[in-house]
Formats: C-alpha cells, sequence, structure tokens
C-alpha cells in the first residue's frame, strides 16, 4: 500500500520513538500538518517563533538523552531555526530539524518563502539533507537520526519539499542504517588506556577536567568511580557541570573565567590534567600557553578533531567517555600496582593545598543590608528545591551565577547554551525540559535582558498548562557587557542600561501567568516557596543589586591564574 | 609547509562546499585544488595543496574526515607520490620572439595548442614547480593569459599505504 511522503514522515518518527515535537505551522509544512492532526501518539507544541522551537527540542534531547524534534516551514520558519541549530551545534545536542520547503520545481527560482536552508545551515549542523526523490525520504530520516544520535551528537536538518510530502510511496521495511563513510570511534585503545593510568599511577598532582561529554555519553557513574578510586580532584566546565556530585569533597566546581579560584589555581598547577569529554574552549583555557604549563595531558574524546586543537595532548584517547572510563576503572580493578590508600597517601598533599586555596578564596560575595545578591537568590533556591531542580539559564551573568551556586549532584539538570551562548535560549528550554519531565520542578534563571528575547513563549507555556518557574535577576542592565564595561571601558555604559522595560507583573499577567516580586532579601524565600507551590507559569521578579558582578573573573586574554576576586 | 591532501568523497550535490566552506569557515588555506569522479562513479577525488604547519594540517585532515560525505582523507605528502599540474599559457609572440618561444616550449616538454599572428598558446604538464619555472621564463616575453589546473597527485606503488 501506498502512503504519502507526510505520512511516511510520521511513521518515521514513530519508528525513531519519537513522542513529542516542537514546531510551527506554515504554507510549505501544510500537508504535515494536516497528518499531524491524526498521530495520536505524536504531541506537538505549538511555539511561538521558530528559534524557541529548536531551543525546546534541545532541552528535551538535554533532558532524556534522546533526539529532540523540531518542525517548521521553509523561507522564515527555516532562518528563524539558525540560532537555535547553531547552539545545538556547538554543544553537541542531537536534535533532528525538519523544514519545509518550496516544491522541488521551484526550487532555486526565488520563489515565494524559498531560501536555500541547507546552504544556510552547512556550517553549523553534523549534517543536513534535501529530499528531492519520496523514494529517498525514508532513508534519510532515518540516517538523520542515526548522525544526530551517535557518535559526537549534533543537529541534523532534513529540508522537505511540498510536492515530496505529498507524493505517494511504498514504506521500506525498517533496517540498520550502515554508512559507508561514517563510522564513529566507541571503543578506546587498550594501550593508550594503559597509558593514561600508569600516568595517573605516577601523578602527585592530577586533576580531572570534565565536560559535557560525560553528560552526553551517561559517564557520571563511571566518572566518579574514577575520582574517588583513585582519589582525584575534578573541576568541571559549564557543560559538564552535574557530571560529578557538585557537593562531593573532591568537586572544585566550574574552571575557567568564572571558574573557582581553587579549580583555576589547580589546573594551573597540576602535574596531570585528565580531560574528559571537554575541548579545551577558550573560557575555560584563558592564555593558551600558561593553561596547565606544567602538566601532562591525556584527553578523551570521540571527536579526534577536539582533540590537539587548542591545546597539544600527551596521552589522546579518541572514544566514547563511558567506554573509555569504564576501561579505566578496569584496569585499577584488575592492576597489581594500584592501591587506593596508597593513591591518597600521594594525592594528600596536593588536597591539602586546594583546601588551602578553597580557604584563601571560596566562592562568594559581599553582602548588602537591605538589597538581594543574585547570588543569594541562586542559592536559596537551591536550598529550597533540594538541588533536585532542571535548572535552564539564558545568557550572562544569569547563566554565571546559576553555574557558580547552584551546585548541581546530577547530571542531564542544567541546560544551558554554552557554546554559542544564546540569549533567549533558558525559557524554551524550560518549555523543552518541562514536556521531558511534566513531574519535576523546571526553572529558568533569567535576566531582565535576555528573558525579552523569546518571551512570547509565555503563550506557549499557558498553553500546554507548564509550570515552568522563571527566576527573573533584574538589574535593569544587560548586565554582563556592563561588567566588561565597569572593569575594562572606563565605565561607559553604552547601550546597557535597560531604560525602558516592561512591567513584568503586568506582562506576565497578560498572558495569564503569575508573578511574584521581590525586592528585600528577607522577600526572596517566601517568593520562591509560594512560586514552588504554584502550578501554573510563574515569573519570579528579583529586584538586584543593580551593579553586582560575577566573580572570580579571568579577564579575556590572561592566564587563569590572574583572576579578579571578590 | 606546503602540504598536498587528496580527499575520497561521495559524489553528491553540495560536497564541495563542504569542502570549501570547511576551509574558510575555519580560515584553512587553499593553494589550488582540483575535483573529478573516481573509477567508481559515486566517489570523487579531490586534490588540495593547502599551507599550514603540522598542527593545522592536522586539523585539516581531521576536519576533513569529519564531514559525513567524506571517504578517506590522506595527506599525500607523507608519502612518495607523484604530482602533476596542467598549465595553458596564451604568449604574446612578435616575429623577434617567435622561435625563442618554441624553444623554450621545448626545453620543457611542452606543446603548442594554438596559433595566431600575434600570439601562442602552449599546454605544459609536470610538477608545480616545474610549470611555475616555465611561466617564469615566459614572463618577460609578455604573458597574455594563464590557466592552471591545479595539482593532482598519486602515492608511488612500492609505498603504498
Amino acid at each position: 500500500m501506498k502512503i504519502t511522503g507526510a505520512q511516511a514522515l510520521l511513521k518515521c518518527l514513530e519508528e525513531q520513538k519519537v513522542d513529542t515535537i516542537f514546531g510551527f505551522p506554515g504554507g510549505a509544512v501544510i500537508d504535515l500538518y494536516d497528518e499531524i492532526l491524526a498521530a495520536e501518539k505524536l504531541t506537538h507544541v505549538l511555539v511561538r517563533h521558530e528559534q524557541a522551537a529548536v531551543h525546546a527540542a534541545d532541552a528535551y534531547a538535554r533532558v532524556t538523552g534522546d533526539v529532540g524534534v523540531a518542525l517548521v516551514t521553509s523561507g522564515p520558519g527555516a532562518t528563524n531555526t539558525v540560532t537555535g541549530i547553531a547552539s545545538a551545534y556547538m554543544d553537541s545536542i542531537p536534535i533532528v530539524v525538519f523544514t519545509g520547503q518550496v516544491p522541488t520545481g521551484l526550487i532555486g527560482n526565488d520563489a515565494f518563502q524559498e531560501v536555500d536552508i541547507v546552504g544556510i545551515t552547512r556550517p553549523c549542523t553534523k549534517h543536513n539533507y534535501l529530499v528531492k526523490d519520496v523514494n529517498d525520504l525514508v532513508p534519510t530520516i532515518r540516517e538523520a537520526f542515526h548522525i544526530a544520535r551517535s557518535g559526537r551528537p549534533g543537529p541534523v536538518l532534513v529540508d522537505l519539499p511540498k510536492d515530496v510530502m505529498a507524493s505517494k510511496l511504498v514504506f521500506p521495511e525498517p533496517q540498520q542504517v550502515k554508512m559507508r563513510t561514517y563510522r564513529p570511534t566507541y571503543e578506546p585503545h587498550p594501550g593508550q588506556i594503559e597509558k593514561a593510568c600508569r600516568a595517573i599511577l605516577r601523578a602527585k598532582k592530577p586533576v580531572i577536567y570534565s565536560g559535557g561529554g560525560v553528560i552526553l555519553s551517561n559517564a557520571h557513574e563511571e566518572l566518579t568511580l574514577l575520582a574517588r578510586t583513585a582519589d582525584i580532584p575534578v573541576t568541571m566546565t559549564l557543560m559538564g557541570l552535574g557530571g560529578f556530585p557538585g557537593t562531593d569533597p573532591l568537586s572544585m566546581g566550574m574552571l575557567g573565567m568564572h571558574g573557582t579560584y581553587y579549580a583555576n589555581m589547580a589546573v594551573a598547577n597540576c602535574d596531570l590534567l585528565i580531560a574528559v569529554g571537554a575541548r579545551f574552549d577558550d573560557r575555560v583555557t584563558g592564555r593558551v600557553d600558561a593553561f596547565a604549563p606544567h602538566a601532562k595531558i591525556i584527553h578523551i574524546d570521540i571527536d579526534p578533531t577536539s582533540i590537539s586543537k587548542n591545546v597539544k595532548v600527551h596521552v589522546p584517547i579518541v572514544a566514547d567517555c563511558k567506554h573509555a572510563l569504564t576501561a579505566m576503572n578496569t584496569w585499577f580493578a584488575r592492576s597489581d600496582e594500584f592501591n587506593g590508600k596508597t593513591e591518597k597517601a600521594n594525592h594528600a598533599a596536593w588536597l591539602q593545598q586546594i583546601g588551602d586555596w578553597k580557604t584563601a578564596h571560596p566562592l562568594g560575595y559581599v553582602e548588602k543590608e537591605g538589597v538581594i545578591k543574585p547570588q543569594f537568590v541562586v542559592q536559596k533556591l537551591h536550598e529550597l528545591t533540594g538541588g533536585n531542580a532542571i535548572i535552564t539559564t539564558e545568557v550572562g551573568q544569569n547563566q554565571m551565577w546559576a553555574a557558580q551556586f547552584y551546585h548541581f549532584n546530577h547530571p542531564r539538570a542544567f541546560m544551558t547554551s554554552g557554546g554559542l551562548g544564546v540569549m533567549g535560549y533558558g525559557f524554551p528550554a524550560a518549555i523543552g525540559a518541562q514536556m521531558a519531565a511534566p513531574d519535576r520542578t523546571v526553572i529558568d534563571i533569567a535576566g531582565d535582558g535576555s528573558i525579552q528575547m523569546n518571551i512570547q513563549e509565555m503563550a506557549t507555556a499557558m498553553q500546554y498548562k507548564l509550570p515552568v518557574k522563571i527566576a527573573i535577576l533584574n538589574n535593569n542592565f544587560l548586565g554582563m557587557v556592563r561588567q566588561w564595561q565597569e572593569l575594562f571601558y572606563n565605565k561607559k555604559y553604552s547601550a546597557t542600561p535597560l531604560d525602558v522595560a516592561p512591567d513584568f507583573v503586568l506582562l506576565a499577567q497578560a498572558y495569564g501567568a503569575v508573578v511574584l516580586r521581590a525586592t528585600k532579601p528577607s522577600e526572596v524565600e517566601p517568593v520562591i516557596k509560594e512560586a514552588l507551590k504554584t502550578k501554573n507559569l510563574v515569573i519570579m521578579d528579583f529586584v538586584i543589586d543593580r551593579e553586582e558582578g560575577v566573580y572570580p573573573m579571568v579577564p579575556a586574554g590572561k592566564a587563569t591564574t590572574e583572576m579578579l576576586l571578590v | 609547509m606546503k602540504h598536498t591532501i587528496s580527499v575520497l568523497l561521495q559524489n553528491k550535490p553540495g560536497v564541495l562546499s563542504r569542502v570549501t566552506g570547511l576551509f574558510s569557515g575555519r580560515g584553512f588555506n587553499i593553494e589550488s585544488l582540483s575535483v573529478a569522479p573516481t573509477l567508481e562513479a559515486d566517489v570523487s577525488c579531490l586534490t588540495l595543496v593547502t599551507l599550514g604547519d603540522d598542527a593545522i594540517v592536522e586539523q585539516i585532515t581531521k576536519q576533513l574526515h569529519k564531514l559525513i560525505d567524506v571517504i578517506k582523507v590522506t595527506d599525500i605528502s607523507e608519502f612518495e607520490f607523484v604530482e602533476r599540474e596542467m598549465a595553458l599559457i596564451r604568449v604574446k609572440a612578435e616575429p623577434s620572439t617567435r622561435a625563442e618561444i618554441l624553444r623554450i616550449c621545448d626545453i620543457f616538454r611542452g606543446k603548442v595548442v594554438d596559433v595566431s599572428p600575434k600570439s601562442y598558446a602552449l599546454e605544459v604538464t609536470g610538477t608545480c614547480d616545474k610549470v611555475q619555472a616555465m611561466i617564469d621564463i615566459l614572463r618577460p616575453i609578455g604573458i597574455q593569459e594563464i590557466i592552471r589546473t591545479g595539482t593532482i597527485a598519486m602515492t608511488r606503488a612500492s609505498k603504498k599505504y
């Protein structure tokens, strides 16, 4: 029996076990939307802007560990997804984006709502396709999902001309995707594993530098086991938070530009750096030649291009983090040379040194009478949610305060646009996360600037009755840029004061959301408690210290030891 | 340092732009590039010459390999190899220089492929250096136009990788 392209696509989604998609209709995908109404097993979430559909799919993927899906129309629908796709690409998040396209006969014709989205997204997708023949449709979709979720995950875009959706085909039997040109390496080389383990045995001052790859490959347990077995302190990247328990005594929190003093000092002084699923981003390394200058470097990554890209690596291990860490744990378990007690004794002086750094400059802030400090709000959010909420962030100061002060103990609980740094990510991401985990508390820690970049999604949250909590750290500034202007541009606040801002109370009321406002420290806790009880979209508007900064801070281009402290 | 990289890729629409987009997007340099089908109709071979230190060339080969449509990447410069480039050169030919041009052409084992009262078009094949040498010698006489194919290269059989 023959079915249409649109029906085949929905069958493919079922085959891939997709139960939720985020989308926005239009002329080129109208055939698909006609079928979506009838698809009982599929929930379609109607967003209010296509960028939000992609961020929501991104967060959905991060929470579930599977592929997130977005569906949009051609032309502007497609171009609106670019920011979301680029963000997912930088953060290696598995999503598949379906875009409508004008009928094949009109491609290249400058037709209405035509755009070469495959050309536009080539550099920011893991791979992309234009399906010109309906018989290629099903194999292409299967390949798209396979590529998105395997190896180093990433976004894949499939462009669907309108006539292909309406054409008929015989649905091909399910079969395993086999690609001649794409076979990611999952298993580590045993020789490299042994080299790495022996380097750990010899090290006196080791540090684990753990990134988003640990979370993507679900390797948090293996990482935790390795750190505890060999008694190695752990620092995490922004993307890696939650990959190791943030409250564990071995945790040094985040490293890099706004990392902790002790994490940066530890990396600068270590004799062995074990990088796991991290990519030596400039926000992590600061001045590259001063990054871990005395260390031998082990680097585990599934993507060979990440290895020795920015920093020369001594023991490269191309593998899935989970497989590599398992192999290392097994090596230690079987080795006669390894002894947990000796290892502890070997690292005692080092851990003492890190403890001293921590005592000298703990993560903190200066309290001010009667004024709400943003860090205090995040600390309270952590305390009152028991550290168990899913936190999304926008980008800027709000993101850094959330990363510093919400100590994540679990993976897949922190969603942030780490690589691309998208203001406007957090709220749609919270919607995606809440769809994926209806019973969890989901909080978007936002700034008053970035929340406005996708504020229209209040309608989406209301429509699907999603009790997302938005915590606006409201300083009436584009705070992170203001902080740079304060420190490096003689306090010339060019275009950073938000002179006209909406009254968030009235704005949220217009959508039927609940609004709570705190202007003094004593109001913070009652507001959060009230918000956590509310089964509705809630905005918590925290009026914070206007010129509070994020510290520690490593000025751009400086060594990570040259930190500005509180 | 100059590297000659050979890339086998799927012969599909848009593949070439994935390769060139990678080079422009990451600021890598392309000296020359040539691409044509191989024995297998659905596989093309792309030969490109690039400049860069070892770290950059390592990144280039890894990044190329990461492209989904790329089958195999070989930095041919690491092996014994033969390289060839062809050029078509139109030279201004006055009565006083016509004989000299033909002599030069002969020395470089070139061929005259087009003649007019005022010019010769010469074809020359060889390594990139040889082609360049012939161009340098002809330049004072007056070159009107040059078309070069870019380098193609093949590893020697005895050193097959």
